[in-house]
């Protein structure tokens, strides 16, 4: 049965006697401690077999008796997915890349009795060309600071103490015991920090409208409904630091006068939800949660509500709508849920990275805060790194970090040495970005005004090798997937705008088809019902003004400039064909024709552009055009 | 309430703070064309879906434009209605809208009745600008005798979906599907057979476009009218009397009996005679069921059952009650099996060669007609039940213009009726026909004052107490189903203190009824039509069903006493417990 924790001076007592599990974690300059050996726990690194692992580790040391000199266990992400699973082993402060369970031998073997660095397991630094072993020396890592997931890497997600270990709770603490409601919130006001998940509204402002509301009920809401495409970075968070959502959870529950929360996440993330799910329970068990909180007269509790992977989910009044039993479709605002939210009860919906900034801004101050960061975006922001990059990953960096520096120097740049084309942010509901706009500092309002936005921290990279108007068209799938079908512009709206790109990538687009898309993605932006609608053309509409040439070629010129879209490719084959039939044999509709050791010819009305021939073709005698 | 002040189209206006920005145009006479709104006041009827996106306008200081239904007013807010950008939003919507809606005006249901279509010519919109692109398909539900669905013209305005779920309280209509397949429909798409809907039409009466009617059934009855072997004849519910000159562009409330009447005649119906006759006889015997059932003190309260729509909510959502309503078939069934009872041996015809159609304001009833309880021997006592808006239909298609129609009678026996009847048409009417009845036959006194004015009026749940003879008894007056649902939750949990209790599933009663001419959002004209039909009561000389002579004759004739033998034959019947998704 874990300790009952009932007051402040209790859970500072208890941080002193376990602060020792993760010291050498933190302080890495006593080399003499126990050696821990940290394996990552995400589900990217879950999905290379991190956790068998982990478990061959913790058997080796039990087998070879090590266990007074050294553990093993599993961590948050460390963000370098590109290269995972990832281990640390502290305090050495040595960072292992592409682990597999096999390895695990030789760690304990080589490192841990023969106290050797394996060379082979080393992250080569590309800027220097030089294998290195620690964090500190990969450019992945230099500019970077966490704060959201700062116990990412650090603590075992699973286990309370180590939270604790790394003054966990002690926010909640200061703040029932040393602080007002007004003093909370006033202090997150001052912090500057903005909602993570997209919008960017300060996060004080709205908790003290909810606050103004004197009613006996309220909520608080995080919303884990993290929906774009190929962003992780909630799923980390709760994963890697679930109980940072659960304290900021209570926090934000004092501060307006709400007892019940409730966490709405995706049934998708099932390790999300099963690390949610334990520290919920431990949580309860120490009494972080449930009645009179560190004997403070407060009660919240917190509850799991799963959504079913409906995109719109997301936006906080479908978010709502779904909490209550009803269809997943947002409602026009206001009254905004800080006034009627859930059961038309004031409410908070915030986003799990925003939750898990408030612990340390309660610890450190508003200063330490407002101090990082850019002029009216403040602290750091968390980012999905993804596409055609090198380091493939998550990051977190202060505000006003510009693009060059997350793609080239963070990200590695781009991969096979191709040419930089474009990134996109925001995901659906974002802009494309061109290389013009590399040095932009990244803040909520410079992205808006390049025709993106920060949404919730998706950050796909393209090369050359990607055509922009397919680009468009991907987003356009996503969304008119994804539409609730409420509104007329975006369940209309939208599709028309599909199928007009799917025309272009056909061939079959015109000049007029070009004016019609521009036309029609002004209005579904300006007369949409919620969010989803009101920045689904977004991809488009940045496309047409970066990317036009491009349209252009596909319409005039019927040319798919990145080769991309098939029904524009044409596939020929050059005086270099010696006659192999390798590729007449891979053709499927068999339209290849050409006797042994004689050129061959491709019937093009009969080819279907699947490229089997060019991928075939030893001799670079496929021409793709 | 406090005030807010606004300024629109550079005017300034003065309206009350809950007041939305439409409200607030609509005061200062400024159109804002809507499409998915539907605020019907007198019902207290409020449907702010925001999802059309045609009644956008501009504010100032608002990024997007904004949805003029659902967006409260604000203190000094700068609104414009039709800029630039306003005006290519709506067109561009509408386009839109257009896109995924069957361009088959001419051959549709709703022509010349659609707001869809509507807006499209005061737009100017004369063709489809995404021709080629992907349509809605969906297969038309007929399943049913009475409601008709084709999903390709739902353009996801959801006012059935508050109808049936907030107002009826049926909750039959849900979202179905997402994005570009987004309909209305009962869940997992089932037929609406398969369903508890009670076909109250309610749905119907409110959809913009096409895509809930009724089914018709007017070819049937001209191929009546022409087969010389039928004998065709009509009868007409009193709500018809008072709406119908609305399709012919009279004011609404404006009395029509006469005309139509004549129009009935002129279109070749052998007899026309009068649901009122079947209302009369209803009161005959449901209120000597409730004198019957107040003296027992049994099966208490006594609930009215001429509505088919409350009857088959009654038969799915209370199945445990089915008890309590009076046994007494409706007045258009009543009519029917006199009519093919009585009616046939006097004109000397076989059941089976006799055409009952009725002209109703009613879907329920089309249904109400197929029930095989009311078809003895496999001949149905009703034939086909038409509603108001087909009748119309008819009349222009046989080139019959009710202006310029003479007064006409109908014809006898079925035909005479008395100012009891009529009010049968609207909410409360029922009860205080019954009323005038009962007081009579438990006192034996006459009846000098026969307008219980506390039982009229559009409130949807109304409770009175009248005192007859030294016996004070209670009664609740409910239209709506969601607001029978109130009173029948209290007789399921035993709080009701109710000794009968007046049930119509059509907010407002019949003159609201689901086949009634398209209000088209003005609630105002349920409200004329209500005092026209009071209106009709007070001329009428004989205002007590007893005392109508063509009843008294037909118990004298032929059915004995109310309550006997042969009355509980041929005018009353029994109720099911159903079950439907």
């Amino acid at each position: 049965m874990a300790k009952k924790i009932n007051s402040y001076d209790d859970l500072m007592n208890y941080f002193k006697e376990k602060e020792p599990l993760i010291r050498n974690r933190i302080d890495l300059t006593d080399k003499n401690q126990k050696r821990q050996i940290l394996v990552c726990g995400g589900t990217g690194c879950h999905a290379s077999e991190s956790k068998l692992l982990v478990e061959n580790l913790i058997k080796l040391i039990k087998d070879k008796g090590l266990s007074d000199k050294v553990s093993a266990s599993q961590t948050g992400c460390f963000g370098f997915c590109e290269k995972g699973p990832i281990v640390k082993v502290f305090p050495d402060d040595v960072f292992y890349i592409e682990v597999k369970p096999t390895d695990a031998d030789e760690i304990i073997n080589r490192h841990i009795i023969e106290n050797k660095v394996i060379e082979r397991l080393l992250y080569e630094e590309p800027s220097i060309k030089k294998k290195v072993e620690t964090q500190q020396e990969m450019s992945f890592y230099k500019k970077q600071e966490r704060i959201a997931l700062r116990n990412c890497g650090i603590i075992d997600p699973e286990t309370i103490d180590e939270y604790i270990a790394n003054k966990g709770y002690q926010a909640l603490g200061k703040a029932l015991t040393a602080m007002d409601q007004d003093g909370v919130i006033t202090l997150l006001i001052e912090s500057g920090l903005r909602g993570r998940g997209g919008g960017g509204f300060p996060t004080g402002v709205k908790w003290s409208l909810a606050k103004k509301n004197n009613v006996p009920e309220k909520f608080i809401i995080c919303n884990a409904d993290e929906g774009d495409p190929g962003a992780f970075m909630d799923r980390s968070i709760m994963e890697g630091d679930p109980n940072a959502v659960l304290e900021a959870m209570a926090i934000g529950g004092y501060a307006i006068g709400a007892s019940k929360g409730y966490i709405y996440i995706r049934a998708e993330y099932p390790l999300a939800i099963e690390r949610l799910q334990i520290a919920i329970n431990q949580s309860r068990e120490m009494g972080f949660l449930g009645k009179n909180i560190l004997g403070t007269g407060f009660d919240f509790d917190v509850e799991l509500k799963y959504g079913a992977g409906a995109f719109v989910c997301g936006e906080e009044t479908a978010l709502i709508h779904s909490i209550e039993g009803m269809r997943g479709e947002p409602t026009t605002k206001p009254p905004f849920p800080a006034n009627s939210g859930l059961w038309e009860k004031p409410t908070i919906v915030n986003n799990v990275e925003t939750y898990a900034n408030i612990p340390p801004i309660i610890l450190n101050g508003a200063q330490w805060y407002n101090s990082k960061g850019d002029v009216k975006s403040k602290g750091t922001k968390v980012f999905a790194l993804a596409g055609q990059i090198n380091n493939v990953g998550l990051v977190e960096v202060p505000m006003g970090t510009t693009l060059r520096e997350i793609i080239y120097e963070i990200g590695g740049g781009i991969r096979d040495g191709l040419e930089f084309k474009s990134v996109q942010t925001g995901g659906p509901s974002g802009g494309c970005i061109t290389k013009e706009h590399l040095d932009t500092p990244i803040t909520y309002e410079n992205l808006i005004s390049i025709g993106s936005m920060m949404g919730s921290g998706g950050m796909i990279v393209m090369s050359e090798k990607d055509c922009m108007v397919n680009i468009a068209k991907f987003y356009l799938e996503f969304t008119v997937d994804e539409s609730c079908g409420k509104c007329t512009p975006c369940r209309v709206g939208n599709k028309r705008l599909l199928e007009i790109l799917t025309k272009i990538t056909n061939g079959n687009g015109t000049m007029e088809d070009l004016a019609e898309l521009k036309e029609l993605s002004e209005v579904i932006k300006d007369t949409s019902l919620c969010g989803l609608g009101q920045t689904a053309p977004n991809p488009v509409l940045s496309t047409l003004q970066y990317f036009w040439d491009e349209y252009v070629a596909h319409v005039v010129d019927k040319k798919c400039p990145a080769g991309v879209c098939q029904k524009l490719v044409k596939y020929e084959i050059n005086a270099k064909c010696i006659g192999c039939t390798a590729c007449a044999r891979v053709c499927p509709v068999e339209c290849i024709t050409g006797s042994v050791k004689q050129p061959h010819v491709i019937q093009q009305d009969k080819c279907i552009k699947c490229g089997a021939c060019y991928t075939k073709c030893k001799f670079n005698a496929i021409d793709k055009n | 309430m406090a005030q807010v002040t606004l300024t629109i189209n550079d005017r300034k206006v003065t309206v009350d703070e809950k007041s939305t920005v439409l409200d607030a145009a609509r005061q200062l006479n400024v159109k804002i064309p809507t499409l998915c709104h539907l605020n019907l006041h007198d019902l207290k009827i409020n449907h702010t879906n925001a999802s059309c996106r045609i009644c956008m306008v501009e504010i100032d200081g608002r990024r997007n434009l904004a949805p003029s239904c659902a967006t409260p007013v604000v203190e000094g807010m700068v609104i414009r209605t039709h800029t630039k950008r306003v005006l290519k939003s709506r067109r561009k919507v509408l386009e839109l809208l257009v896109s995924d809606h069957p361009f088959d005006c001419l051959n549709c249901y709703k022509s010349t009745d659609c707001e869809l279509q509507t807006l499209v010519n005061e737009f100017g919109i004369n063709k489809n600008t995404y021709e080629g692109f992907a349509m809605s398909q969906y297969p038309v539900d007929e399943s049913s005798k009475a409601i008709r669905r084709d999903l390709t013209k739902c353009i996801m305005c959801r006012r059935c979906e508050t109808v049936c779920n907030n107002v009826q309280t049926v909750g039959v209509l849900t979202g179905y599907k997402r994005g570009f397949e987004a309909v209305v429909a009962p869940a997992e798409m089932k037929g609406i057979v398969d369903t508890k809907c009670t076909y109250c039409g309610q749905c119907v009466a409110v959809c913009p476009t096409a895509a809930l009617t009724g089914i018709s059934y007017i070819q049937d009855v001209w191929n009546a009218i022409f087969d010389d072997k039928k004998t065709v004849i009509v009868q007409t519910a009193p709500a018809i009397r008072v709406a119908i000159g609305e399709e012919f562009g009279m004011q609404p409330g404006e009395i029509v009996t006469g005309k139509l009447v004549a129009g009935l005649r002129r279109m070749g119906f052998d007899s026309v005679f009068d649901t009122n006759f079947g209302a009369d006889l209803t009161i005959m015997e449901e209120s000597a069921e409730l004198i019957e059932r107040v003296v027992k003190n049994k099966d208490l309260p006594i609930l009215t059952s001429c509505c088919p729509g409350w009857i088959n909510f009654l038969e799915y959502q209370f199945p445990d009650l089915l008890n309590i309503p009076s046994t007494c078939k409706s007045p258009q069934q009543m009519f029917g099996a006199i009519a093919k009872s009585y009616y046939a041996e006097k004109i000397g015809k076989k059941p089976e060669e006799i055409v009952v159609v009725s002209i109703m304001p009613c879907i329920a009833k089309k249904y109400e007609a197929s029930r095989p309880e009311f078809a003895p021997n496999n001949v149905p006592d009703v034939d086909f039940a038409l509603t108001t808006r087909e009748l119309a239909k008819m009349f222009k298609e046989a080139g019959l213009d009710l202006n310029d129609l003479p007064e006409e009678q109908f014809d006898s026996p079925l035909g005479e009726s008395t100012g009891a009847a009529d009010i049968f048409a609207s909410s409360g009417g029922v009860l205080e026909a019954a009323l005038r009845t009962a007081y009579e036959k438990m006192t034996g006194k006459k009846l000098d004052k026969v307008d219980f004015v506390s039982v009229r009026g559009m409130e949807g749940v109304k409770e009175v107490t009248i005192d007859i003879g030294g016996t004070p008894l209670n009664f609740a007056i409910t239209s709506g189903l969601g607001n029978a649902r109130i009173v029948l939750e209290k007789i399921r949990s035993g709080e009701s203190k109710y000794h009968g209790i007046e049930i119509m599933a059509c907010p407002g009663g019949c003159i609201n009824g689901g086949g009634q001419p398209f209000i088209h959002g003005d609630s105002s004209i349920i409200e004329k039509r209500m005092n026209a039909i009071y209106k009709e009561d007070s001329g009428k000389k004989l205002r007590k069903s007893h005392d109508n002579p063509s009843i008294q004759k037909l118990y004298k004739e032929y059915l004995g006493e109310p309550l006997g033998h042969k009355s509980h034959e041929l005018l009353h019947t029994e109720y099911y417990k159903k079950h439907g998704s």
